[in-house]
């Protein structure tokens, strides 16, 4: 008979180790899922997370993939260490792209130094916009904010298909759903010539560096972690709720709204309605992952970024489905937290009797 | 007449999905469990629904598997959170990507094929009433067993100690722990209940409203049931009206180009998404009548020594 005692503290050799135990645990169930779809076990998981450490071009495309991961993910730790849930990152991400592509396309004509800061810039507040509507509604009107951020998911979608069909549409496209390629100008530089690896890279680096320092630094980290621990200790403290909803979205929409721009300036370079493949979802995997702290959502978004880059190398190689990626995060997720019973609590074996038995035994 | 009469038997194909993952999830929050995974089971019920009736050709056979397979993902999320005390937002969000995953891996070879019709019941006589009897008599089983289940479940809560013993472990698990409850298995059975509720609801999306099998078909169907729970105040009837109402708004969507409307077909689909905000701010508007009415154990986690 086991039985979960609480530790009285999280253990912190536990709260490190259980990612790598995680991976380790979804790699084994990907042995059993590819065996039971019939293909060679061991070649899928050397194909998904092995083979693209192997070449250049696979390295840096793991670069591009991580760099919206990373920089959603840094966001979105804030406010899920507070207990605020913004999961609809993937609309901060499409109106970002959708605001700061359309700043691209108003200066078609335009070449500039400063026209790539200023996409940016209408990236960011396009998803802090964005995110503000929940943040609003949570606040003003108590509205679940995970529930509302959700549908504003399907609306952004729908928003950013609305422009490509109208006002954004290519003039010369043949009435195609697709925005003009983006002018140089308008165009992230690239890192490495010959990849697609570019300076939207160092942008993830830099938040997550100023991420960390807000954290461990500054009052607004020191609050947040207050408010995630211990909710009445928060409010008696006198921190405030809503200003923290209110700071947690705007950076999480932000961060996730300049995703947005990178990724539509970096490697797809135009407005397509398929630019919203799921990085918002996805970086909610990466920030539990990385622990919610930026180094390990570095580590995380990298790790991810090579599921979808592996992913799509088994793809080819096996003919496997695209969903196996999806498959594969989820497990991992799963893995994940119930790992997470390891860190909070010690499993000990009892003897069955009526001394220790917990009372919902004695009831049998 | 007959324009009013295929409305409104649209509004009910529409509306009872949302019925039943709506009110299984309605079950589950009544026993203090938040769970976040309705697209998940949803999905993967449609398509366990699905490829089980092309295969056996039989769609007694398909709704029993979205049950049990709606039922399992449920099992897999009681597992997460009342077993391992994950946290039950986070099981939930990876319940459901996890359920978008499989359940688009699962139905690779199914998409482009059909099950054909889901037979209607026909009750002889009232059936053939004009107007009414297609309004009321001619449904496919399923539409009765929606209000079936509202009814069984307003009565659960209402009328049976076991419903009252679920309504005290969502009130307070500590106090129904003390006096001897085992919250932990009442919550399981909610979870599978609520599991093989979605289930069905994905089924009928698959084998009743479009009888094919699309990827990502439910489309935040599951969420916006998440929604109803709320709106409904944790009734169930208040659930099912909710669900109709939003079965209206999927009608408006698809009819008002045929009335001549002319809106951007992107504007429309947005409607049922942007109702759910409405209706959600509306609702949670008075913060302690809306705290009031949830159950007060809702998404904590429980653990006995604690």
């Amino acid at each position: 008979m086991l039985r979960l005692e609480t530790r009285k503290e999280p253990s912190r050799l536990m709260l490190y180790a259980t990612p790598f135990v995680a991976v380790v645990l979804t790699m084994l169930a990907g042995v059993v899922l590819f065996a039971a779809l019939g293909k060679d076990p061991a070649k899928a998981v050397w194909l998904i997370f092995f083979e693209p450490l192997t070449s250049l071009y696979s390295l840096s495309e793991l670069i591009v993939k991580a760099t919206p991961l990373v920089l959603i993910a840094v966001g979105l730790s804030l406010g899920f260490r507070a207990g605020i849930w913004n999961i609809g990152a993937e609309g901060q991400f499409t109106i970002g792209a959708a605001a700061g592509g359309a700043v691209a396309l108003a200066l078609y004509d335009v070449q500039g130094v400063w026209v790539l800061p200023a996409m940016c810039l209408a990236g960011t507040l396009g998803g802090m916009a964005w995110a503000a509507i929940p943040a609003f509604l949570r606040v003003r009107f108590n509205a679940n904010e995970i529930l509302v951020s959700l549908m504003l998911v399907y609306v952004a979608v729908l928003i950013l298909g609305l422009l490509v069909h109208g006002p954004l549409r290519d003039p010369e496209g043949h009435n195609f759903p697709e925005s003009r390629l983006f002018h140089d100008a308008a165009t992230l530089p690239l890192l490495i010539e010959g990849t697609r690896a570019h300076v939207g890279a160092l942008v993830a680096l830099a938040v997550v560096a100023i991420t960390w320092v807000l954290l461990q630094r500054h009052m607004i980290g020191f609050q947040i972690k207050v408010l995630g621990q211990a909710p009445h200790a928060a409010s008696f403290a006198g921190f405030s709720r809503p200003r923290l909803v209110w700071f947690s979205f705007m950076v999480s929409g932000g961060l996730a709204g300049l995703a947005g721009l990178i990724e539509a300036a970096g490697p797809v370079g135009q407005l397509v309605p398929a630019l919203p493949v799921g990085y918002g979802f996805t970086a909610i995997i990466v920030a539990f992952l990385g622990r919610l702290h930026p180094l390990g959502i570095l580590l995380g978004g990298l790790l991810l970024a090579l599921t979808y880059i592996g992913g799509e190398g088994a793809q080819i190689a096996m003919s496997l489905p695209s969903a196996t990626t999806s498959v594969f995060q989820g497990m991992l997720l799963f893995f994940l937290l119930a790992s997470d019973v390891l860190v909070n609590y010690n499993i000990r074996r009892v003897a069955r009797g009526p001394a220790v038995a917990p009372v919902s035994e004695a009831e049998e | 007449m007959d324009l009013v009469v295929n409305i409104m038997l649209g509004i009910i194909v529409a509306a009872t999905p949302l019925v039943f993952a709506a009110i299984g999830e309605l079950v589950v929050e009544k026993s203090g469990v938040l769970n976040l995974g309705v697209e998940g089971m949803m999905i993967v019920g449609a398509i366990a629904g699905f490829s089980a009736t092309i295969e056996t050709g039989s769609f007694v056979i398909g709704i029993l598997a979205a049950i049990v397979a709606g039922a399992a993902m449920a099992g897999l999320f009681a597992l997460m959170t009342q077993a391992l005390l994950a946290n039950q937002v986070a099981s939930g969000l990876a319940l459901t990507l996890f359920g978008l995953g499989i359940a688009a891996l699962w139905g690779q070879d199914y998409s482009g094929k059909s099950t054909g019709d889901f037979p209607r019941l026909h009750v002889p006589l009232l059936g053939d009433l004009p107007g009414l009897g297609k309004l009321l008599f001619s449904h496919d089983a399923l539409v009765y067993a929606s209000f079936a289940l509202a009814a069984g479940v307003a009565w659960f809560f209402s009328r049976t100690r076991a419903g009252l013993i679920v309504r005290a472990i969502g009130e307070n698990h500590d106090a129904a722990h003390a006096i001897g409850y085992p919250v932990a298995l009442y919550r399981t059975l909610c979870l599978l209940f609520g599991g093989a509720c979605a289930g069905l609801g994905g089924a009928y999306l698959s084998l009743v409203q479009t009888p094919l099998w699309v990827e990502n078909m439910t489309a935040g169907r599951g969420w916006i049931a998440l929604a109803l729970v709320v709106f409904a105040a944790w009734k169930p009837w208040r659930a099912m009206l909710g669900a109709y109402l939003f079965g209206c708004i999927t009608i408006l969507q698809l009819h008002s180009q045929g009335f001549g409307v002319e809106i951007e077909p992107q504007l429309l689909a947005m409607l049922p998404y942007v109702a759910t905000i409405l209706v959600l701010v509306l609702i949670s508007r008075d913060k302690t009548t809306a705290n009031v009415k949830a159950p007060a154990s809702l998404g904590k986690t429980f653990h006995a020594s604690s």
